[in-house]
């Protein structure tokens, strides 16, 4: 399966979807101007990777800063992914923040209440 | 401005105009359409200022928050106009000013009368809503809410006030019978114990 990797800027994140070494990964900032473009090829790599996952399937959000409209997305690639543990499979999303920052922890806390999927609150400094 | 008097009168207009931002403490002031390009420019020059300034991590990041979710308020929606007045659409006035406690952003944007009922009700109902109201209706609007054409997700209003924890204080003023100008100002403490 193809392997997606978006380089960070100053106002879209780095992406990293690479199914065959097991590595997915949103970091940086998110305010594009255009998010569901900008998001659409990551809906589109989700759902073809959902007819054949890996064993376990983890994905690390490690955002810095997201606007608004980002927020409505992120969601949208959350619920993929409760999707697909719905369906059995063994999926875990990795929420990093940094230590400092309450509304970034917040904002794990609520997408954890949303979505029924495995969801792990990581602080770093 | 073709003979001297108008250059000096102009000149003058600029002195005074500087000693009134200044007495208002304003450190942006911008009028014209607002791009995504100005919002990337605009945050970027605060935040440089407000690490220079050594302002806490907490306040850079809410004032950052705030910027651009004005910004993008009036990118999204100074160009729904049906009139096609070229003054309005997708134009505005963005300022930011930094007192002794707090920063503040101030958009001024035209809007079509028949909107200032909806904004009114919307901005009364967030304003009078507590902590986990707003987190249930963010919520809440996240899962149910559809983008708009322009990328819009209706949150704007109600993050701003989850982050800076103020009220958002807003005015109407008569520009014509059919449009008026509506001015937005929200308030970020400097003091971060009180965020």
């Amino acid at each position: 399966m193809e392997t997606i990797k978006i380089q960070g800027t100053e106002d879209t994140p780095k992406i990293i979807l690479d199914a065959e070494n097991e590595v997915l990964e949103i970091s940086g900032r998110s305010l594009p101007e255009d998010v569901s473009s900008f998001y659409e090829p990551v809906i589109n790599w989700l759902n073809e990777y959902a007819e054949k996952p890996n064993k376990k399937t983890v994905l690390n959000f490690k955002l810095t800063y997201f606007n608004t409209a980002s927020s409505k997305l992120l969601l949208d690639i959350l619920m993929k992914l409760e999707e697909l543990h719905e369906k059995g499979h063994d999926v875990l999303i990795r929420w990093h923040y940094p230590e400092d920052d309450e509304d970034m922890e917040e904002a794990g806390e609520e997408y954890a209440d949303i979505v029924d999927v495995p969801f792990e609150q990581v602080a770093y400094s | 401005m073709n003979n001297k008097k108008d250059v000096k009168g102009f000149l003058e207009f600029v002195y005074e105009f500087y000693k009134s931002m200044k007495a208002h403490e304003i450190t942006l002031v911008y009028e014209g359409e607002i791009t995504h390009q100005i919002t990337k420019a605009f945050t970027s020059l605060t935040e440089s200022n407000m690490s220079k300034d050594d302002e806490p991590n907490s306040v850079q990041r809410k004032v950052f928050h705030v910027m651009v979710e004005c910004l993008q308020n009036i990118s999204k929606h100074a160009d729904d106009f049906t009139s096609n007045d070229y003054l309005f659409s997708g134009r505005g006035i963005f300022l930011v000013s930094k007192g002794e406690n707090e920063y503040s952003v101030t958009t001024g944007n035209a809007v079509e009368n028949d909107k200032i009922e909806y904004l009114t009700e919307l901005l009364e109902n967030i304003n009078k809503m507590d902590k986990e109201e707003l987190k249930e209706l963010y919520k809440k609007q996240m899962k149910e809410g559809r983008l708009s054409e322009k990328g819009g997700a209706g949150l704007g209003f109600i993050d701003i006030k989850r982050k800076t924890g103020k009220e958002l204080e807003y005015h109407f003023l008569p520009i014509s019978d059919d449009t008026s100008f509506f001015l937005l100002t929200s308030t970020i403490s400097r003091s971060e114990s009180e965020l």
